[in-house]
């Protein structure tokens, strides 16, 4: 008798502690409230099938308890009843993936309007690029990489001069303006994750992976590698701000495009000349 | 599915001829059963103790053998676990231990846990040990091979061991072994630690070759008389299902190992593509780390099922066994175990959807990933089914059991969230996905393991495990592990990111504090209560109750062998011949509540039996 009263006392205190949990998710500081809703509605249907299918074991354990003598039923098969619970299983489970798939279709169709953000991951940081007036980013390649070029963007790209070059690990965003976050990595897999966001992908070394979001919650967020990244990982942090479009421009304001930062490498190393020749 | 389903119809008009026991007309071809269509496999006998008892040739020592070193290598796994869980739950106490250290304490505790014990252990102990017993055979049909393939396995494993030892340490590169980073600096044991590694895993997939063959082999040639395919038990079903996928999956872990060890050794650029480290560019360049991913997938997801399909058997026979009732729609449950193997070849990128792979290959990965649960779904109904009205005896056994249904079922359900791409995004690289993994493919296989090892211990040992001690085993392990994996899928619903070494001062993070060390305790005990089995065995062993033949009342042919515990060539002079499937439990008119799989129908005429 005394097992089965545990194992209720666990489905119990599953229940108990998933209505009490201080631990759940943040805040939500995006438009992916849909992926919240999914994982709701995936709760009460899965947590359902899950209460439902421990409790009718736990009813067996107590009601069909050996008893010499007692011999147990004999019957190989029940196919009307197979056939209900394959069906009834079918049914549910479709009806969990049919959000979940519209929801992927949102998050694979980036909004026209979208800001682009291209945000490059080394092991162990990241750094941030706009596009300019142009409203493009200029080509890269891992090679250009340089001092005077952190970006690597192709010198004679015309889309790239007027790059707006964000040379710190926190990123700037406007409050309610979707972002394409176009991922790049110089060395090995990363992920740039904001939790309140809700959103990942992984940067890949080779290729250009997206996602995109709508931020709307004014506030500074941590920034967290999800992507296993060597030694380093852990502390592979960076930050956003996301702020009200007038703050935003006086912020986009103050940085420093592609052209700007180029001459000023050059006038240090004009500079730099002079010094070494005086 | 309409193939199937048409099979079906024609087995069932079979199965529908209940015999009528009371018209007492018996047909003198009743107990016709078709003859063998070879001879006899001629065993070679060993003739020294190293024959004997190292290079062995005998299944049942193979089995053993790989069942103690794939224990050994878990026992290695659950020490790692044990400091993992001491620098997340106590970093003060852990002022040992380095990020360097973290991460490859992870990486083989990873690496061990799936492919060195569960692997091994499901097929190469319980896989070996069962098989020829249970379908009534004297042996694998290469034993010579066979044995090879053990030792290549025990080499396998000492090369991962070794790679403890030398410079640099062990790979520290996650046990997924996501290239570049795996081969780069900046990734522990980047040098010799991730070339044992890859070598290891190569031996082993090449040991595991010639164990699979055998297994395969003598399912499908070498049954006895009467054991048509739809009388085996699910044991034998969930352990060849799994061995013909363990067939077609490693070999991608093959060619992806040998792949990255051109990478690594000859700078060759399958996964790399052009890489700046340290400010320069590394002579790699035009690879594609993400074919690594599908390719290591490829095989990865099938793996799962590798160490799950034999669970699903072996707690279907142990079940049925103890609820004294026969297995509720077992051709559901072959068809289901056949299915699900098959489905699980479709499904591998759903552990890739924010991988940067094309975005649209997640509406096909989430459809075929929701689909297989419909299958696993009956599985468990029809468990539960089984006990339904059946005549339950709450032994360790079945505790194991039931334990296995709870955890299962919880990491099944949350295998849903996961595999539905748009709930995995937030969720996937967080501590949802560890514990979503650990209950589905760790404790519930492990309740299956050691409820497999109390139910076949008298069988291996003639010896009973002592009931009170195997109780507290369980408790201990079930509360304790359902305490540490059940409140961790909270952690990933905060966003803690998983392999994180350290979580600093995050704000949403700190709330996890409490939390990390509640798990590290509860980690430390679980582990812990697995030497009460330790103790368990020795003292069975030597002041154990002698077991009686067929304690359990089964009806599988591996308790009818001509002595306890069987002997080479297992069934005597004379191999049995199988009448009927191995659940003919609490059968009306029977006088015991069990009929033997050798029990001819003449001799039980008057039951109502359904035609197996």
């Amino acid at each position: 008798m005394h097992a089965g009263i545990i194992f209720l006392l666990v489905i119990i205190g599953s229940i108990l502690f998933h209505i009490f949990t201080p631990w759940y998710w943040t805040d939500i500081a995006s438009n992916w409230k849909g992926m919240d809703d999914t994982i709701t509605l995936t709760f009460w249907v899965g947590g359902g099938v899950f209460v439902a299918v421990c409790l009718f074991m736990i009813y067996c354990v107590f009601r069909y308890q050996h008893k010499e003598g007692r011999r147990a039923e004999y019957k190989p098969e029940d196919k009307k009843l197979e056939k209900i619970l394959t069906w009834a299983t079918t049914l549910g489970v479709a009806a969990l993936l049919a959000p979940g798939l519209i929801i992927w279709n949102q998050y694979v169709n980036v909004p026209k309007n979208a800001i682009e953000v291209d945000v490059m991951a080394w092991q162990w940081g990241w750094q941030y690029r706009l596009p300019g007036k142009d409203g493009k980013l200029g080509t890269t390649q891992v090679r250009n990489i340089a001092d005077n070029n952190p970006f690597g963007i192709n010198p004679d790209d015309p889309f790239g001069k007027d790059d707006i070059m964000v040379e710190s690990d926190v990123i700037n965003l406007e409050n309610n303006r979707p972002v394409k976050i176009l991922l790049r990595s110089v060395d090995v897999l990363h992920n740039w994750y904001v939790p309140q966001f809700r959103a990942k992908m992984d940067a890949v070394p080779g290729t250009v992976t997206f996602y995109w979001f709508e931020p709307n919650k004014v506030g500074e967020y941590e920034v967290l590698c999800a992507e296993y990244c060597g030694v380093g990982h852990y502390a592979m942090r960076g930050g956003v701000e996301v702020q009200d479009k007038a703050d935003y421009e006086v912020w986009l304001g103050e940085q420093e495009t592609f052209e700007q930062l180029s001459a000023r490498y050059e006038k240090l190393n004009v500079d730099g000349n002079k010094l070494a020749k005086k | 599915m309409s193939d199937e389903y048409g099979n079906n119809k024609s087995y069932q008009a079979q199965s529908s001829e209940v015999m009528d026991g009371s018209t007492g007309s018996v047909n003198p071809d009743i107990d016709y059963v078709r003859p063998s269509e070879v001879g006899e496999q001629e065993l070679y006998h060993p003739h020294s103790f190293i024959e004997k008892w190292v290079f062995c040739q005998d299944a049942k020592v193979i089995g053993v053998q790989y069942f103690l070193t794939a224990v050994f290598t878990g026992v290695v796994g659950l020490i790692l676990s044990w400091l993992m869980r001491l620098q997340l739950g106590f970093p003060e106490l852990a002022g040992f231990m380095t990020a360097e250290h973290y991460y490859q304490f992870v990486t083989m505790h990873g690496m061990i846990m799936v492919v060195y014990f569960l692997t091994a252990l499901f097929l190469g102990g319980f896989g070996n040990y069962l098989i020829p017993l249970m379908v009534g055979a004297r042996d694998m049909v290469f034993p010579y091979v066979n044995m090879l393939s053990f030792w290549m396995f025990f080499v396998a494993v000492a090369v991962l061991m070794a790679s403890f030892f030398v410079p640099g340490g062990p790979t520290g590169a996650g046990w997924t072994l996501y290239p570049p980073q795996t081969i780069l600096e900046g990734t522990p044991g980047a040098g010799m630690g991730i070339l044992l590694m890859l070598i290891s895993l190569s031996l082993f997939v090449i040991g595991f070759t010639m164990g699979g063959l055998n297994y395969m082999i003598t399912i499908l040639q070498a049954r006895t008389r009467g054991m048509t395919l739809m009388r085996m038990p699910l044991t034998v079903w969930g352990i060849f299902t799994a061995t013909v996928l363990a067939m077609l999956a490693f070999p991608a872990l093959l060619v992806s190992a040998i792949m990255m060890t051109l990478d690594k050794v000859l700078q060759t650029s399958f996964f790399m593509p052009t890489i700046l480290k340290a400010g320069e560019v590394l002579e790699y360049g035009g690879g594609s780390p993400i074919l690594f991913q599908h390719l290591f997938w490829f095989f990865g997801h099938p793996e799962v099922y590798i160490v799950a399909l034999p669970a699903f058997g072996i707690v279907s026979d142990l079940i049925s066994v103890h609820a004294r009732k026969n297995i509720f729609g077992y051709r559901m449950m072959v068809w289901a175990i056949v299915g699900i193997g098959a489905l699980s070849f479709f499904v591998w990128a759903h552990h890739m959807y924010v991988s940067g792979m094309n975005p649209w290959f997640g509406f096909f990965f989430a459809t075929t990933t929701l689909i297989i649960a419909v299958p696993t779904a009956m599985k468990v109904y029809n468990w539960i089914l089984t006990l339904w009205r059946g005549n339950i005896r709450i032994n360790v056994v079945m505790l194991w059991c039931l334990g296995f249904i709870v955890t299962f079922v919880n990491g099944g359900i949350t295998g849903i969230f996961l595999g539905n791409v748009s709930v995995d995004v937030p969720l996937s690289d967080t501590y949802f996905v560890i514990a979503h993994f650990h209950m589905v493919m760790g404790i519930a296989p492990l309740m299956v393991i050691m409820g497999a090892v109390y139910h076949w211990f008298p069988l291996v040992a003639g010896k009973m495990l002592d009931e009170g001690l195997g109780k507290w085993h369980f408790w201990i392990t079930f509360l304790g592990a359902y305490s540490i994996y059940f409140p961790m899928h909270y952690l990933g619903f905060i966003g803690v990111p998983r392999r994180y070494f350290e979580m600093y001062d995050s704000p949403y993070m700190t709330s996890a504090v409490g939390m990390n060390e509640f798990i590290s305790i509860a980690a430390f005990i679980v582990g812990a209560a697995q030497f009460i089995l330790i103790f368990n065995i020795i003292k069975t062993l030597k002041t154990g109750k002698k077991a009686e033949q067929n304690p359990w009342k089964a009806n599988s042919l591996e308790w009818y062998t001509s002595t306890v515990p069987p002997e080479h060539g297992n069934f005597g002079d004379r191999l049995p011949v199988v009448h009927r499937w191995p659940y003919d439990f609490s059968v009306p008119g029977a006088k015991e509540d069990y009929i033997p799989q050798t029990t001819a129908p003449s001799e039980v005429i008057h039951t109502e039996v359904e035609k197996t």
